[in-house]
Parts: structure tokens; C-alpha cells; sequence
């Protein structure tokens, strides 16, 4: 079946912004779903670095990343400052944005739409809705269709995930514990969004009604996936990737893509690191090169055991 | 007939999967062994700075070029286009364009992300408008002799043809339309 025809027709696709585009006098329309997603497509296959500075940025765009995340502190160092972790300073953004020529996504607290409107008017490509950022509000999401610019948001399971994409998400992540160096949280997501995905497929039209309860998640969403056996917009792995092999093994689980943050830059030897992840996402069922693009990196960030954690940021987002 | 599709990042599977639809065979190509009996490669949207690296780590560089020159048609879109493009502006020093489509092109010649649209196009060779999808799209700015344009938006060439080598600055393969694949493999010798 040819994918893409289902995501023509989805059900809660509406509600587009559909202002005029750049070029005057010609019809064309900005911000549709399909432009919106159409994004989070092209970032298949790809590693999606956090950075806090232009030297960062132009080490991540030179070892092969294909976006930036531009953020004030990486989450380990948020971790240990504590605090009320905010967006970014708009000039530190634009400051990345002047020196990569590849996406730019920064991140807003979750529920606090007055700062996603000031990341969509400075042109970020991407805002990530985040629970590493200290929640703005304990009951809501932003209303994500009432943006030009596309949303990713992270999930812990498929009912959460559902209602991101319902609220407007183009793109969901894992919520591995950001800043831990440890994959054993976005493992964990990941399990437990593919792994309920498969059984929706398996499902009885019956069956598919107490999953959207038990998710509480919109029906549609709930057929939607039951029969394409995916999530409707791509699937990304974000939290406690530190080497090449965790981006492996992710990918082996069915992540698409992924986003590295504090593992890079927390790093013994950060630029060699970098290309080495992005080697290893390319090629990751080839044990021989994920093997090869491992050896001689140096020492991986030193990491966190979770249940060691005084606040678990998996937690925050409802 | 079987048709490659580079797959080392991008949306590569959304080609693949509207090649499925028209029942040819395709394989996705990450290393140069998996070159070998193909009649076609695809080079999809995606990141082209993040491509133009891959190309070489993986050792693709010389034996995709020779490909091409050995006569295996393609298509390439958005930063496929870049990658095959004579010269490329604003793109990073590093980067290498393969040069085998007579462009000179701009990387995200029509802004960024949130100027990001979708416009009906009018496409040599169909009868009713196409549905261009245009993503941080790279703008081409000036056309080879050699090179025919088969698709226009608003005075800008968005869809160029040099024999078997075609070139589209838009993504066919998101917009639930099978018939620019469709033309592509007709005129696949």
C-alpha cells in the first residue's frame, strides 16, 4: 500500500494556518500537515545534536548532523544546576542560526505557547515541546495546528504519543532520561510505543474501542494506526544515546532517526564522537561498521543510573 | 527493471514505497556493492550536507558518479538535486556536488522551514496540475543548456530533465501521487 495516500485524507489533518507563501501572485500554502511532517521525513536516518554555542553548532554541522538543537544548558548541566530551566535567550538562537546552514529546533516548556510563538516568529525550523524544560502549565499542551512551524514532542507510550499528535505533533521522541547517558528509559519507550503498535494491528474493530480508552487517545488515531501499523508521523529516539552502538541498537528497535544530547558535548573527545553516531545511524544493522566507527573514541560521558535520579524528567507531560 | 535508492539519510523509504505502488522492484543503496544491477538510483530529500559526507564515508562517491556515466538514469529531488547539481550556493565549503545536472542552485533558496509550502504545479507531460511539496527547498537560479525544464512556479524552474537524469526541487514522493514516478520510470530506458 502506498503510505502517503492515508496521510492525504487523515481525519484531524485540517486547521492549517494556509497563509500565502513567498512567492507573491502564485497560489501556494504554508504550514499544511503535509509540509509540516514533510520536515520530520527528511530528518529519517539522521542524528539531531544539542548545542549551546556556535562552536558547538559548527562541530555538529561539520561531523554530519542534520539539525541543531539550540539550547542554553545541555540537559546534564540543567540536571545539576536545577532551577527553572526556560527557553533559550533568542539571541543565543539566532546566534546558531547564523552559523549552520541546517535546521535549527529549539525547545519551549511544555503548555507554554507565548514561547512558541517567539521561536516561530524568529524562524526556528523546529520547537520541541519539552519536558526537559520545567512544565508551564500541569494540564495542557500547546495547541500545536495553530502553528506555521512544526512541533516535536516526546512520549513514554503510545496513548501519550496519540495525544500529541492529536494537539498537532509532526514528529514524536522518545523522553529517555535526558542528561543520564543512559538508554534504558528511551528503551523502554520505545518497547512500549512499537511493541503496542503491533498489537493494535491484531486488534478486532471491537478491541480497537477499549485501546482507545485504555489510551486514552481519539479513535481515529487508534484506526489510523491499527491499520498502517505505524504512528502516523515519524518516530524519533531522544535520551541516553552516548555511543555509537546505543544509536544502533535504537535504530535495530525501530527509531528512525535520533536526537543525541548531553553524549556528544559530555564527551572526552567530542567531533570524533559526533561523526562516529552519525555513521553508526546510516549503517545501523551493519555490526562490522558500527564496530569500526566505535574503536578509539576515547571515554563516553560518565552517565547516571536512574533509580539514583531526584526528578525524573520522563514524568513531566500528561 | 530494479531501481536504487540512495538510502543513507532522507526520506528514502517514502520513494521507495510509491515504487512499490507501480510494482518496481527497488533496493536501498548504502554501500557500492549494492550499485550492482540497478537500472536507475533515486536520490532522495533529506539533509544534502549530511549526504555529501555519507558519500564518502561510505565509499559511494566514485562509484555512484561512475554509475551515472555508465548511463543508469535517475531522479533526484530537494537535496538529491543539490547533490548532483554543476554549483551550489550557500551551501557549506566542503561540499562537493557531483555535477552531472547543468544547475546552479541555492540550498533553502526559499527560507526556511516556516516557508515551507505546497503549490499546484503544471508538469510537462501530464494532464492535470501536480502537487508540489516544497521543504526547505534549494531554489535553482540558472539552467544549462543541456537541461529542459518540465515544471515552473512562479517564474522558477522546480522541475528540469537532462535525458535520463531528472531533477525536482519538490518532493513527489509526499504527495500521495504516483504519476511524476510514474512518468520517471517510462522514460527509464
Amino acid at each position: 500500500m502506498f503510505e502517503a495516500n492515508r496521510r492525504g485524507t487523515w481525519s484531524l489533518m485540517p486547521k492549517s494556518p494556509n497563509t500565502k507563501s513567498p512567492s507573491a501572485g502564485v497560489e501556494a500554502a504554508v504550514g499544511t500537515a503535509r509540509v509540516k511532517r514533510g520536515l520530520a521525513e527528511m530528518l529519517r536516518g539522521c542524528v539531531i545534536m544539542d548545542v549551546v554555542d556556535r562552536d558547538q553548532a559548527k562541530i555538529a554541522e561539520d561531523a554530519g548532523a542534520s539539525a541543531v538543537m539550540a539550547l542554553e544548558r545541555v540537559p546534564a548541566d540543567i540536571r545539576r544546576d536545577g532551577g527553572v530551566a526556560r527557553m533559550s535567550d533568542p539571541e543565543m538562537i539566532a546566534g546558531i542560526q547564523a552559523a549552520v546552514t541546517i535546521p535549527v529546533m529549539a525547545k519551549c516548556r511544555i503548555g507554554h505557547f507565548a514561547e512558541a510563538q517567539v521561536l516561530q516568529a524568529m524562524g526556528v525550523d523546529y520547537i520541541d515541546e519539552s519536558e526537559v524544560l520545567t512544565p508551564a502549565d500541569e494540564a495542557h499542551h500547546v495547541d500545536k495546528w495553530a502553528f506555521t512551524v512544526p512541533f516535536v514532542c516526546g512520549a513514554t507510550n503510545l496513548g501519550e504519543a496519540l495525544r500529541r499528535i492529536s494537539e498537532g505533533a509532526c514528529m514524536i521522541r522518545s523522553k529517555g532520561e535526558a542528561g543520564t547517558g543512559n538508554i534504558v528509559e528511551a528503551v523502554r519507550h520505545l518497547r512500549s510505543i512499537l511493541g503496542d503498535v503491533r498489537k493494535l494491528t491484531q486488534a478486532d474493530a471491537a478491541e480497537l474501542f477499549g485501546w482507545a480508552k485504555e489510551l486514552r487517545a481519539p479513535i481515529d488515531l487508534v484506526h489510523e494506526v491499527a491499520a498502517r501499523g505505524e504512528l502516523p508521523v515519524p518516530l524519533f529516539c531522544a535520551g541516553g544515546i552516548a555511543t555509537p552502538a546505543d544509536a544502533s541498537l535504537v535504530m535495530q528497535l525501530g527509531a528512525q532517526a535520533v536526537f543525541v544530547g548531553s553524549g556528544i558535548f559530555k564527551s572526552d573527545d567530542p567531533a570524533p564522537r559526533a561523526r562516529a553516531i552519525v555513521e553508526a545511524t546510516t549503517h545501523y544493522a551493519d555490526a562490522g561498521i558500527v564496530l569500526e566507527v566505535s574503536t578509539g573514541l576515547g571515554d563516553a560521558m560518565r552517565g547516571l543510573e536512574i533509580d539514583q535520579l531526584d526528578t525524573k524528567l520522563a514524568e513531566r507531560g500528561w | 527493471m530494479k531501481i536504487g535508492i540512495l538510502a543513507l539519510q532522507g526520506a528514502f523509504r517514502e520513494h521507495a514505497a510509491a515504487f512499490d505502488a507501480l510494482g518496481v522492484e527497488t533496493v536501498f543503496v548504502r554501500l557500492p556493492h549494492h550499485l550492482s544491477g540497478i537500472d536507475a538510483i533515486v536520490l532522495p530529500g533529506g539533509e544534502s550536507t549530511t549526504q555529501d559526507k555519507l558519500l564518502d564515508s561510505s565509499g559511494l562517491r566514485a562509484p555512484l558518479t561512475a554509475a551515472l556515466d555508465d548511463g543508469v538514469a535517475c531522479l533526484a529531488t530537494c537535496a538529491g538535486l543539490i547533490l548532483l547539481a554543476a554549483e551550489v550556493l550557500d551551501g557549506r565549503p566542503d561540499q562537493r556536488p557531483l555535477d552531472r545536472l547543468d544547475l546552479r542552485v541555492r540550498r533553502n533558496g526559499y527560507g526556511r522551514q516556516v516557508a515551507s509550502f505546497e503549490a499546484p504545479l503544471a508538469v510537462e507531460g501530464l494532464d492535470a496540475p501536480f502537487t508540489g511539496v516544497f521543504i526547505r527547498a534549494p531554489r535553482i537560479e540558472h539552467v544549462g543548456e543541456s537541461v529542459e525544464v518540465l515544471a515552473e512556479h512562479a517564474g522558477d524552474a522546480v522541475l528540469v530533465r537532462a535525458e535520463r537524469i531528472w531533477g525536482a526541487v519538490f518532493h513527489p514522493e509526499l504527495s500521495a501521487d504516483l504519476r511524476l514516478h510514474q512518468l520517471f520510470v517510462n522514460h527509464c530506458p
